[in-house]
């Protein structure tokens, strides 16, 4: 039973799921972060009978039916402008029509298909979900390496400048980035304020990472040859950290859609007209009684989509697990 | 002792940084308590009256030092919009948010612990993947669909239940429980798995322990050692967890907060935030940062009270 990491003053990091969950975005990529570093291998060694010990590693239907899932919505969301679609922001005549040949996914209340804006929401939440967690792996990750390979001064700072990022509740944190930014709540607005929010978690499972490889004999023989720091970082690091971070970075592309979602909850995400999955599903939910698709017919899309893309992002990370395989 | 000084220390440290960043953070925001106070009877005069009163154009170091004064002698100024002072708005609404905590929680242990218990006895049996999988589920939806979901099949379709408010405890416990379940139901899904998922593993690693085997091997009933022998070690790590969320889910209830109206703390933030009213924010901020860093305090003392390894290990340091 390991104690939790002392060295994050007060923050302790909760250690617990490998799947993704709901809501909140920093804590459950925190969770995720903590939880990969020592809980999983003692969870994989205790569930390594399952699987069967000498089974060939693949990754499975479920990841293919998941990555399959993932890309239609995503070509659906680039091809939008080329795809036969009714109109996603002209009015109709056809109100709170509930699911139907004509009308997909319903109508809502004031006519519009809620089939072509879900494509076309799906647009902008797959757009701002992206954006934000490159954001979030390019600062992240160079404060990771960095703290992570000089250690030290410079680790002691930027750790707790993650920690008093992580001691705000990630909402309120994304909230008042929105509010920072006035009124333009545009994509680069909801983007920059996911991102941000995605900063800590990702440093610090960077930091464990290259905390772990800067120990390695290959990092030594290179350094010993006269490798210059930066190329240590850039050709004997990053390689080998950049596979976690990429099936990490996987599933939380899907936190990023919850959380658009959940600034659309509080009013706050981009702005009508533009659909997004969250602001769709948010108009939706005072119709509940009488026009439920409107709501959920969005959030079944969102839903699906982010259960494919943790499946997807888990086994990739159990795939690239080079100790899985001895 | 050091341990705890040292534990002390830090926590006074991380309170400062966090309201300090928070100051920061709420200064750098359009607006001031100047400009939302004369929203409505504009006027520059206005502004700079208010602008002196709450002495706005000083530094913002020394608004930070003396703001910190007011919070040490209990004042925490009060909202721009309605006047009403933060401490007593505080005092309304932290029952209400810590009472739909321990709620949630509860509801979580109570179908978590058992589930993992069954789930561990045949570990990869159909009980076990079953209850995995259906958790799964639970950990992945967003907790807004969740509480859309909870809200079209109970006060919607069978007319149970509010979808909104909330009556307190104090007045009518029966009614403020089920006035709080369908938000605590939210809160709880994504627990559940978690709690379940510890305790299974934690169950299944100590049931491979040498003293497990020698229980067995004295004939001992598998049900006997695994609630008397295996089931005690087996939730120190969920002791952790379920501490520490505490701790993490006062700020994760806004959201929740939001969809079912109930004016608990996340909501009273949210409302400063949107309505560019940052004093009631600042001191929300304080007191969900003060219970995360406290909980996570007793936490680490919880943890080195029961593992003397820590203690000695730490003090190394």
């Amino acid at each position: 039973m390991p104690a939790p990491s002392s060295d994050t003053p007060g923050v302790v990091p909760s250690k617990s799921s490998i799947f993704a969950g709901s809501g909140d975005l920093a804590t459950e990529i925190g969770r995720m972060a903590d939880g990969s570093a020592h809980e999983l291998d003692t969870m994989r060694e205790v569930d390594s009978d399952e699987d069967g010990r000498s089974a060939k590693k693949r990754l499975g239907p479920v990841f293919w039916v998941a990555a399959g899932w993932f890309l239609l919505v995503a070509l659906a969301a680039v091809l939008a402008p080329i795809l036969p679609l009714k109109s996603y922001t002209a009015p109709s005549a056809y109100i709170r029509q509930p699911p139907s040949a004509q009308f997909w996914f319903g109508t809502d209340t004031i006519g519009r298909d809620i089939f072509s804006r879900v494509v076309w929401g799906g647009r902008v939440s797959l757009a701002v979900a992206f954006a934000s967690i490159s954001f979030g792996v390019l600062v992240g990750g160079t404060i990771g390496i960095v703290s992570g390979y000089f250690r030290g001064r410079i680790e002691t700072l930027l750790m707790g400048f993650c920690d008093v990022l992580l001691s705000f509740p990630a909402l309120l944190l994304a909230l008042s980035i929105v509010a920072f930014r006035g009124d333009q709540r545009d994509l680069l607005t909801i983007s920059l304020a996911i991102g941000v929010v995605s900063i800590a978690p990702i440093a610090r499972l960077v930091r464990a990472n290259t905390l772990v490889y800067s120990q390695r004999e290959f990092v030594t023989a290179a350094r010993s040859l006269g490798a210059k720091r930066g190329r240590i970082i850039i050709r004997e690091i990053l390689p080998n950290v950049i596979f976690p971070v990429l099936s990490f970075s996987i599933i939380a592309i899907g936190l990023a859609i919850v959380a658009e979602g959940g600034l659309a909850f509080l009013g706050q995400s981009v702005q009508p007209p533009t659909p997004t999955w969250g602001g769709m599903i948010s108009d939706g939910r005072n119709y509940l009684a009488n026009a439920p698709w409107i709501s959920l017919m969005p959030c079944l899309v969102l839903f699906v989509t982010v259960v494919a893309l943790n499946l997807a992002g888990d086994r990739i990370r159990e795939y690239f697990d080079i100790k899985d395989n001895n | 002792m050091r341990f705890v000084r040292k534990k002390l220390v830090q926590l006074i440290v991380v309170m400062l940084c966090v309201t300090f960043f928070s100051f920061l953070l709420l200064e750098l925001l359009p607006g001031d308590t100047a400009t939302t106070l004369c929203a409505g009877a504009g006027g520059t005069e206005c502004i700079e009256q208010k602008t002196e009163e709450f002495h706005l154009n000083d530094p913002m170091p020394v608004r930070y030092v003396r703001w910190l004064g007011g919070v040490v002698t209990g004042d925490f100024g009060s909202s721009a919009r309605n006047a009403q002072p933060v401490s007593e708005a505080l005092q309304q609404r932290m029952p209400v948010t810590i009472e739909l905590l321990l709620y949630s929680q509860f509801l979580a242990l109570i179908i978590a612990v058992p589930v993992g218990i069954i789930a561990a006895q045949r570990a990869g049996g159909l009980f076990d993947r079953g209850s995995t999988g259906v958790l799964f589920l639970f950990l992945a939806i967003p907790n807004f669909m969740l509480a859309l979901v909870l809200i079209l099949i109970f006060p919607v379709k069978l007319k149970l239940l509010n979808a909104v408010g909330y009556t307190p405890f104090t007045e009518n416990p029966l009614k403020s429980l089920g006035s709080l379940l369908l938000p605590a139901i939210t809160l709880a899904a994504a627990e559940m798995a978690t709690y379940m998922r510890l305790l299974r593993t934690d169950l299944i690693a100590t049931m491979q322990e040498d003293y497990i085997t020698m229980a067995k091997a004295k004939g001992m009933s598998p049900r006997h050692i695994l609630l008397r022998h295996a089931f005690k070690p087996s939730s120190f790590s969920l002791i952790t967890v379920i501490g520490l969320n505490f701790g993490r889910l006062i700020g994760g209830t806004l959201l929740v907060e939001v969809i079912f109206s109930i004016n608990g703390l996340g909501k009273y933030t949210v409302d400063g935030i949107l309505g560019r009213d940052y004093i009631p924010v600042q001191g929300a901020i304080l007191v969900i940062a003060l219970g995360y860093v406290l909980v996570n305090f007793a936490v680490d003392m919880i943890y080195a009270a029961l593992d003397p390894r820590i203690r000695h290990a730490r003090s190394l340091v």
